[in-house]
């Protein structure tokens, strides 16, 4: 018990810091908290930051960064509503969509891994580039779904159990994929080798290439699932769908303890990082402020968390 | 030709070069079976990149290598373990914030062929190296939980030693095994490849201190400057002699020190 506590120390402190924000949030303001209503608000935006922190966790244990991730979602989501809307099975569509974000990662990664070149500036270029190309490409305008409501595409993914949202269970499914391949398979321990110590893990016959690349690839699959995802929640598809969860997203992987030189990643830290982020918004309103004080808690949580793990790091 | 077969592994012509630095130049080495090779030279000799070349790390611009007369086109590090070398870097080779049965298992895992690793197994196997070939009695290291970049020096060391003696081959290199340990630890490493030899294994042993390498190995070849310039057989010479010649070969160097050990006493 006492080795198990000293092991997920980090993991222990990052989920006590949700539980202690949920109870104030509980007691500001009961009513609305207790409310189921709230979680299921909350549940649709959950999963789509649970599929992008925690495929992140990959590519930054890797030693690398990804910053394209917002206009790959972008990408796959216009490839997934242009297909839908012209009479493509939604289901075909949505692969159609997440081949061509893991076709995108496969480029980010491919470059990264064979010329050498800094992941933060060729991501953020790419970012740049391809958001550039949707706008190019749509002049703009946004491509209406509504016609997706309530058809069986739309209750797979949207639909509900009794009261509990579809999503969350893709997400469910989702964390499971990811841990089984961080922790149990020998990709997600190269990932980790190679982020560690490049020059050791060559020397042990890992292939560096390949982890690196297929590390950018499932983001851009993940990416391309959440495309999707969220023209469906959107009902359309707009331009600069996934913008604005680049800030977020990574900020779920760095709240939950995964650290920014690599070598070492947590999956639980990025979803409890995801579920705090989550559950701040929506808790933020529920207790009375206004929306302005969003992004100053989600700052002051950040910074709280990084200075934690540092503590706990050195104990 | 037919004489290959005699050798476990022979390198021929061995010319590799980093820019404008030439590293080795025709560089012969041949290794028999069960034997033991010392490879002793100078600071930048070309030891490493030498043996970075017998185990696949990287590829050599000209030769040809032979494995039990067999010729090899292209080797790669995991071409060369699943042949039979397994090595000690000088570097360690270990990941320094994972635990040591990550780093015991690292690039050739227990794992099933959907590549997921079998955990348990390979902790107990940690556990059971740990107690066998080192004989660990220091409380730290008494789980294969413990994270490799909290260990002292030696006892990294020791755990990248016992991973390549885990994973039994018939040749072991070890590069500089001995550097930065105790008296104690150098003469465990000593004892590890006397058993080498008594398991009818080969090994290259290389090494910057005579004393070590003396006692136990069966030939001698001293590099320098990127090419072989004596390779004896270690019967036929003392202590002394190969001392002498060491100092011979690296000369200036060695006067460059002696002037430095004069200034510092003098100082
Ligand atoms: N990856 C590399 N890139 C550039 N130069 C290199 C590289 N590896 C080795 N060298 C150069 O090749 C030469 C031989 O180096 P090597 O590491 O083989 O020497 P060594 O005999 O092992 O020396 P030491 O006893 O210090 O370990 C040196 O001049 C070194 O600077
Ligand atoms: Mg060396």
């Amino acid at each position: 018990m006492r080795n198990f506590v000293n092991q997920k120390r980090m993991e222990i402190a990052v989920s006590s810091v949700f539980l202690l924000m949920i109870v104030i949030f509980i007691c500001g303001n009961p009513s609305v908290f207790l409310n189921y209503r709230l979680y299921m608000a909350v549940f649709t935006t959950l999963p789509i930051l649970i599929f992008l922190s925690t495929s992140l966790v990959f590519v930054i244990a890797n030693g690398e960064i990804d910053l394209s991730f917002p206009a790959l979602i972008g990408i796959s989501a216009w490839a997934f509503a242009s297909t839908v809307k012209a009479g493509i099975n939604p289901f075909l569509a949505l692969i159609i969509g997440i081949i061509v974000g893991s076709f995108g990662g496969l480029i980010n990664g491919l470059m990264i891994a064979n010329l050498g070149i800094s992941s933060l500036i060729l991501t953020l270029g790419m970012n740049f580039l391809l958001r550039g190309l949707i706008m190019i490409g749509t002049n703009g305008h946004g491509i209406t779904l509504a016609f997706l409501r309530n058809t069986k595409f739309f209750e797979v993914f949207l639909g509900k159990i009794g009261k509990f949202p579809l999503l969350m269970l893709w997400a469910a499914g989702f964390i499971i994929f990811v841990w089984l391949l961080f922790y149990r398979h020998k990709f997600g321990g190269n990932v980790c080798y190679v982020g560690n110590n490049i020059i050791s893990s060559r020397e042990m016959g890992i292939d560096i290439k390949r982890v690196k690349t297929l590390a950018f690839v499932l983001v851009g699959a993940s990416s391309g699932f959440v495309g999707g995802m969220l023209c469906l929640i959107n009902n359309q598809f707009y331009p600069n769908t996934g913008d604005g969860y680049l800030l977020i997203a990574l900020t779920a992987v760095f709240l939950g303890g995964t650290p920014t030189k690599g070598g070492v990643g947590t999956i639980f830290g990025a979803i409890i990082g995801a579920f705090i982020l989550g559950f701040l918004e929506t808790g933020i309103i529920g207790i009375g402020l206004s929306g302005f004080y969003t992004k100053f808690f989600f700052g002051l949580i950040l910074i709280l968390a990084l200075i934690s793990h540092r503590i706990y790091k050195t104990k | 030709m037919e004489e290959k077969k005699n050798f476990l592994l022979q390198a021929i012509g061995i010319k590799k070069s980093f820019g404008s630095i030439i590293a080795l130049e025709e560089v012969n080495l041949e290794i028999g079976h069960n034997e033991i090779v010392g490879l002793v030279g100078d600071n930048g000799a070309g030891k490493s990149t030498l043996i970075k070349i017998l185990t696949g790390v990287y590829s050599a611009d000209r030769g040809e290598l032979y494995w039990k007369g067999q010729k090899i086109d292209k080797l790669t590090v995991n071409l060369a373990r699943g042949l039979g070398i397994v090595t000690v870097f000088q570097d360690r080779a270990l990941v320094s914030q994972h635990p040591i049965w990550r780093n015991v298992f690292m690039g050739k895992e227990l794992a099933n062929r959907f590549g997921f690793i079998n955990i348990r197994k390979e902790k107990e196997e940690t556990m059971r190296l740990l107690k066998e070939m080192m004989g660990f009695t220091s409380a730290s290291i008494s789980s294969p939980d413990t994270i490799v970049g909290n260990m002292s020096g030696g006892e990294q060391q020791g755990i990248a030693i016992s991973r390549a003696l885990y994973f039994e081959a018939p040749l072991i290199i070890l590069d500089e095994p001995t550097t930065g340990l105790s008296l104690t630890e150098s003469q465990k490493v000593i004892n590890f490849v006397r058993n080498i030899k008594k398991e009818k294994k080969s090994c290259i042993f290389i090494t910057h201190n005579l004393f070590h390498v003396y006692p136990v190995a069966d030939r001698i070849v001293i590099i320098d400057r990127g090419k072989i310039v004596e390779d004896l057989i270690k019967d036929k010479i003392t202590l002394k002699e190969l001392e002498e010649r060491m100092i011979k070969v690296t000369g200036t160097n060695a006067m460059r020190a002696k002037n430095a050990d004069k200034f510092l006493l003098n100082n």
